[in-house]
């Protein structure tokens, strides 16, 4: 400290005890340090913040044929709600989204539970890798692997036809089935990783105490280890939602043209249609939903530590 | 006995949730060796033609090209700006630290098309031509909060002693940087690089609506698609597969081993 107050002339010696006492919170006199946020914020406020903040001004603003006219009105909103096919894919998003978070929660939870508590050491830390390694990896190339295994001739109807299952192939693939599957599929893993790091993190004593007090293997579960594990589950119920609500390959290889949901619908807009206030519209409606859903969890997520 | 049956019992359910979470990924790199015109059973091979073909096609190579400037560059940029936030932020936090946390995470919570379709509209604006620039900052929006994250979670209390004893010595703010907090980090750092880049080789719809005549490769094999199923794309796909599967082992590797080692 001594050293410190010797190199840094703004640090007193014996200065008064107020700024003395702030002067020895650590990191205290580093004058470059505390630059070093800017290029990271200036980055993001000009190519993320700006963008999302103008997105939402073209949703009020009118198409003219040379661009945009900066006219601000609700007009572009009133459209959406009138056209039925444009409400139907915020419908069929928002239920596709709710759908894949639940199974994909129910589907990842036992698997976390295992490896969290049936499986330990070394195996444990091999096993979750080989789980969650797949996520990472090949967005568009997974759903069409997909589409291979779920096709007419694919792998699942000559196994089930093979065996006598079924006579006809199943009309899986560009139906809604095949967008969840595909979604369940990718969301598993993410979910399994943010429950099991809870899971872990829950101090074994309480789990012991309360089956000392007489609670069963289920009542542990019910009234301990799952209330823990809440946190876990928002988090990746969370990510799980927002990558849904917006994703627009999984839908369009997987789910075809049966039902189109908003990101497919925004594509159209921006593509054929060239609407740019009505893709805006579009996008602002989705990121309403997604701050609610994030309000309605923030108590649960602390999205730093994940 | 009931012990017995309890771990054959999980040992079954791993291996039947591994299988579901495999089995696309197997059926792709089985029929990528097929030898006749579709991907789908009887397998008959295995062969490479398929691979040649991938490998001869131009466009597809020109994509393969493009997709690793645009990973290697985003994953740069976004690695670097966030280690100097998590530094500052860790060292010398800001009154307002929890607001520029909170800016820095936002890009998580918003949708790559949401976040692209606000790009897109700014570079109309700003008459930038849609290309692979516009696509590597896409990306490194959407890998910071990533490289931030990791980064920012591995500095301890401990590193700033270390910090403050350099200082303490003499050490000028640069020196500290280069000579103490990136050897110390460098495992989160490596891993953080490794991360962003698999996200932006694997993403797609920024690249797809950012980009015009150099695509890469997601956008391109999306392209190959839509002329159907075909042992081709499931070449290519392979080759996007095993290349990220490796980076996310790496970096998974390299973090294990480090934290083994501290322990």
């Amino acid at each position: 400290m001594i050293a410190s107050q010797m190199l840094d002339p703004h640090r007193p010696a014996n200065g008064p005890a107020g700024p003395g006492v702030r002067d020895l919170a650590p990191g205290a006199g580093w004058p470059l340090v505390r630059w070093l946020t800017w290029p990271a914020v200036i980055f993001t406020a000009l190519f993320f913040a700006a963008p999302l903040i103008l997105m939402i001004c073209v949703s009020f603003w009118q198409r003219t044929t040379g661009g945009l006219e900066a006219d601000w009105s609700l007009i572009n909103y009133a459209k959406f709600f009138e056209k039925d096919f444009l409400v139907q894919a915020l419908v069929n998003s928002v239920e596709v989204t709710v759908l894949v978070t639940a199974i994909s929660v129910l589907v990842a939870y036992p698997l976390a539970y295992v490896l969290a508590y049936r499986v330990a050491g070394t195996l444990q830390r091999i096993l979750l890798l080989v789980t969650v390694l797949p996520f990472w990896t090949a967005y568009v190339v997974r759903s069409y692997s997909w589409l291979l295994v779920i096709s007419e001739g694919g792998i699942l109807n000559q196994l089930l036809m093979g065996m006598g299952v079924i006579d006809q192939p199943l009309e899986i693939a560009y139906t809604r089935a095949a967008t969840v599957l595909g979604f369940v599929h990718f969301f598993t893993m993410l979910l399994t990783l943010t429950i099991f790091a809870n899971l872990v993190q829950i101090n074994p004593s309480y789990r012991k105490a309360a089956s000392d007090l007489g609670a069963s293997g289920f009542g542990v579960f019910w009234r301990i280890t799952l209330p823990l594990s809440m946190p876990g589950i928002a988090v990746g119920a969370f990510l799980t939602f927002v990558i849904t609500i917006g994703d627009y390959i999984t839908p369009q290889i997987l789910g075809g043209n049966a039902e189109v949901l908003m990101p497919q619908a925004i594509m159209l807009q921006i593509g054929r249609a060239a609407n740019f206030p009505m893709a805006a519209v579009m996008g602002t409606l989705l990121m309403l939903i997604v701050t609610a859903v994030y309000l309605a969890a923030a108590k649960h997520l602390k999205m730093e530590r994940l | 006995m009931r012990r017995l049956f309890g771990n054959i019992s999980t040992g079954v359910y791993l291996a039947a949730m591994l299988g579901f979470i495999y089995l696309p990924v197997v059926i792709l790199v089985l029929f990528s060796f097929q030898r006749g015109m579709l991907p789908v059973p009887p397998f008959e091979g295995p062969s490479l033609e398929w691979y040649e073909r991938a490998f001869s096609n131009p466009r597809l190579m020109a994509a393969l090209g493009n997709s690793v400037i645009v990973a290697l560059s985003s994953s740069f940029a976004a690695t670097l700006l966030g280690f100097l936030a998590a530094y500052s932020l860790a060292r010398r936090p800001p009154r307002y630290a929890g607001s520029v946390r909170f800016l820095l995470m936002a890009p998580i919570t918003v949708s790559y098309l949401i976040i692209a379709l606000g790009l897109l509209v700014v570079f109309n604006m700003v008459g930038m031509s849609k290309s692979l620039l516009a696509v590597g900052i896409g990306h490194t929006i959407i890998n910071l909060p990533l490289c931030f994250a990791i980064i920012y979670s591995q500095f301890g209390d401990h590193h700033r002693n270390m910090d403050q004893a350099a200082h303490d010595l003499g050490a000028g703010d640069l020196q500290v940087i280069w000579r103490i907090a990136i050897p110390i980090m460098r495992p989160a750092i490596f891993a953080a690089f490794c991360l962003a880049a698999t996200l932006s080789w694997d993403e797609f719809i920024i690249a797809l609506l950012l980009s015009r005549f150099d695509v890469t490769l997601p956008v391109m094999i999306f392209e190959l698609l839509r002329a159907g199923l075909s042992p081709e794309v499931n070449a290519a796909g392979t080759i996007v597969f095993a290349i990220s599967m490796s980076t996310v082992a790496v970096a998974a590797i390299a973090m294990l081993l480090w934290r083994g080692g501290k322990r």
